[in-house]
């Protein structure tokens, strides 16, 4: 196919100067809240815009996310920032400059008559048309903005306006002539004309002032992400895809031990030939490399509420890295919870469904690790062997119950390695009903762990070659 | 330009569809099942001309199966038959690109038409293979030990689709241009709906969206796709309906939910408002 003339029209001058800088400062932005802008990515993204002209907003923005916001939910921060950042940048820009439209705006606002502004603003909302409402909004504001004087607090002013055009969502009433039947209007369609006052309202207050509010950190709650200073969803899934990596290579080390291999009677009378007929070496059936199997059991109990949203994220990850994974969680007796992992990906969702069909909701919801080792053993005591990896996250609190140490041995013996991670200080353990002496002393390792930084430690444990198992 | 092609994208689709081929850049797309990503691809096809190459991913699927092969047997048969020649000239014969068996990825890089390739459901595949494809989608080549580098002949769009089963690497989603389709809006699906069934009046077209758009926002485990209201409005036209009411869908609404516990909880909560919006349907 010859290249086509492109459908959004010919191409735009090279921006104005300073786009790339503003660019550049737009993306450092994205970094600081943590989207992964790569270099190659910032490449990209100058690529794409030679193909598209920078004057057209729509395309823009969408050619910019196309190439720099790679998942969902970089796509929600990339659409919060984009908004603020070239909001503040062209107002930033203004104020230098000292450019200001006071007079302009006021014309607009005498010359038109009101109920036909009401009709403009309201085909322009139904038409879903932004660079018109825009406009509207800003004549909008003209028209009433100045009668009852702004109350100083943007939000107020908006819904003052929206009130006065008589806007609502929903079925309209029948015009007072009985004509032709209104429209309805959608809700999302006026929360967008709605965004255009608030936004050219903010614009006027800071030609007033001159001056530009402080720019602010996106609010956790914008982000809607399962993070609390201590978590950060993103980093766990690098510790663990790390993880994924060590004990994928410790399960080969075992590759080349000739103890416990069968001997391949075929292979082995192939090479008496050599020996006219006589076996004098024996031939093995070579050692597959197995994937590594990981079973997790996840304490999602009262006594670690905090740690437990930590410890979801981690067994999220972990289900991206692995496909031969089982993971468990418990109170009083266990669930497997494998399933939920493999046919949801939202974060929150899983959260959510583990908590309402997890089927650990019990009578006490306090923790009976005895119990639960029981049944971890009778379900699953056949599939476990020496290349199977058990991880337990939890706080070993037992609430006086019978930690059933043996029992805990006995799966320890047949896993090939089995790790704690324990979301309590070590400081805290074996104080009050804590039994983690008890277990540790049957783990291949047992850990501290309520960051991502602990994390991290214990995966650089695991691959500085713990033994593996007996 | 894809509007020709029968498949009608939103601002976003086209443009993405429009950067790719300009900067010869992979797209990644995401979305729930059936918002059309496959047919996206398809549709490019079709409006470029271009042949469309589909490599369809699955767990365990290898380099044999998506790149190359050597054909043993006809290497086998090769050297039993040429038994007098030297075996310099039976090794450089072999390992020729006669005695290749080319998979999908491999086609696509050696065609000489300019083609489209679509992978689709690439995160069924496994890590490992993501890392294969590395090379292939960020410099269009492909090495092979016995030949050597082979580049491209020419630019093949492609087109990667994945249902967001899991996280995709850093690494993958840095070569592509991404691309997140979602389920269109209230016009647009008409719009589709009725593309595909011409035949269908207007105002059923609108009140069979609203449902579906309904049905959607309740919890199901597999919320109805584009595909499905499409199969719904052949349906409907099949059955002769003329307004959806209570009986029409409960009658066809296994065209849409497609879970047992998802038909109950439908015909509770949909059902109803049916009943009252019209009472008089039938």
């Amino acid at each position: 196919m010859a290249t086509p003339a492109s459908p959004y029209g010919p191409r735009a001058d090279a921006g104005p100067p300073g786009l790339a800088a503003k660019l550049l400062g737009f993306c450092e932005e994205l970094r600081s809240e943590g989207v992964a802008v790569g270099t190659s990515e910032i490449l990209d993204a100058f690529s794409a815009l030679d193909e598209v002209p920078w004057t057209s907003q729509d395309d823009f923005r969408e050619a910019l996310a196309a190439t720099i916001a790679k998942s969902q939910e970089d796509r929600r921060l990339f659409e919060l920032l984009f908004e603020r950042w070239f909001f503040r940048a062209a107002e930033a820009e203004a104020i230098e400059r000292s450019i200001g439209e006071g007079d302009r705006r006021q014309e607009g606002g005498e010359r038109l008559d009101i109920d036909e502004l009401r009709e403009q603003i309201r085909e322009a909302i139904v038409a879903g048309n932004d660079g018109e409402m825009r406009d509207l909004a800003r004549l909008a504001i003209a028209a009433f903005g100045r009668q009852g004087e702004g109350s100083g607090v943007v939000g107020v002013d908006v819904q003052r306006i929206r009130r006065t055009l008589g806007l609502s969502a929903g079925t309209q009433p029948a015009a007072e002539d009985g004509a032709a039947e209104l429209p309805p209007i959608d809700r999302e369609q006026l929360n967008r004309f709605e965004r255009h006052l608030r936004r050219e309202l903010e614009r006027e207050l800071i030609e007033r002032t001159s001056t530009l509010p402080p720019s602010r950190p996106l609010a956790e709650l914008d982000r809607a992400l399962p993070t609390s200073p201590t978590q950060d969803l993103a980093a766990v899934h690098r510790a663990v895809s790390q993880m994924k990596r060590r004990l994928a290579t410790l399960g080969h080390e075992q590759r080349g031990r000739r103890k416990g291999q069968t001997v391949d009677v075929r292979r082995t009378m192939r090479a008496s030939l050599e020996t006219g007929g006589v076996p004098l070496r024996l031939r093995h059936r070579p050692k597959r490399p197995r994937r590594p199997e990981i079973y997790v059991l996840c304490d999602v109990s009262t006594s670690v509420t905090s740690a437990s949203v930590f410890f979801l994220s981690v067994l999220h990850a972990l289900h991206d890295s692995f496909r031969k994974l089982r993971s468990f969680v418990f109170i009083e007796r266990i669930s497997e919870v494998t399933e939920v992992f493999e046919h949801e990906r939202d974060f929150r969702t899983i959260a959510q469904r583990i908590s309402s069909e997890g089927g650990v909701a019990d009578v006490s919801g306090y923790t009976d690790y005895g119990r639960v080792w029981l049944e971890f053993l009778g379900r699953i005591s056949d599939e476990l062997d020496p290349r199977s990896t058990v991880i337990v996250l939890g706080d070993a609190r037992t609430n006086g119950r019978e930690p059933h140490a043996e029992v805990f041995a006995q799966i320890a013996e047949r896993a090939g390695r089995l790790f704690w991670l324990n979301p309590e200080p070590k400081l805290y353990w074996n104080y009050g009903d804590s039994v983690m002496a008890a277990y540790e002393r049957h783990c291949d390792g047992a850990f501290e762990c309520w960051t991502t930084r602990h994390l991290e430690s214990f995966v650089n444990v695991v691959a500085g070659g713990v033994p593996a198992g007996d | 330009m894809l509007a020709g092609a029968g498949y009608l994208a939103d601002e976003p689709a086209a443009l993405v569809s429009f950067l790719a081929q300009r900067l010869d850049k992979p797209v990644l797309v995401e979305g729930p099942a059936g918002v059309g990503k496959t047919e996206l691809a398809k549709a490019l096809s079709r409006a470029s001309g271009r042949e469309l190459i589909r490599l369809q991913c699955y767990e365990g699927l290898d380099e044999a199966k998506a790149l190359y092969e050597w054909n043993y047997r006809k290497q086998l048969l090769r050297i039993q038959a040429g038994g007098e020649s030297g075996w310099e000239d039976v090794h450089g014969d072999i390992f020729s690109e006669e005695f290749l068996l080319e998979r999908p990825l491999m086609q696509a890089i050696a065609s000489s038409e300019p083609v489209v390739l679509l992978i689709d459901e690439i995160d069924k595949t496994d890590q490992e293979f993501e890392a294969m494809l590395l090379e292939l989608l960020s410099d269009f080549q492909i090495t092979i030990p016995e030949l050597g580098r082979i580049a491209a002949k020419t630019m093949p769009i492609v087109v990667l689709t994945s249902n967001n089963t899991r996280e995709l690497t850093e690494a993958l989603k840095r070569r592509c241009l991404y691309l997140w389709l979602d389920y269109p809006d209230l016009e647009r699906e008409m719009e589709i709906v009725r593309l595909h069934a011409p035949e269908l009046p207007e105002t059923l077209a609108r009140r069979l969206v609203e449902v579906v758009r309904m049905v959607r926002a309740l919890d199901l485990k597999k919320p109805p796709s584009i595909a499905e209201s499409i199969d719904w409005a052949r349906t409907l036209l099949l059955m002769g309906a003329e307004d959806i009411d209570r009986e029409t869908f409960e009658r066809s609404m296994s065209i849409i939910v497609k879970h047992r516990t998802d038909i109950d909880l439908v015909a509770e909560r949909v059902g109803v408002k049916l009943a009252e919006a019209s009472p008089s349907g039938g």
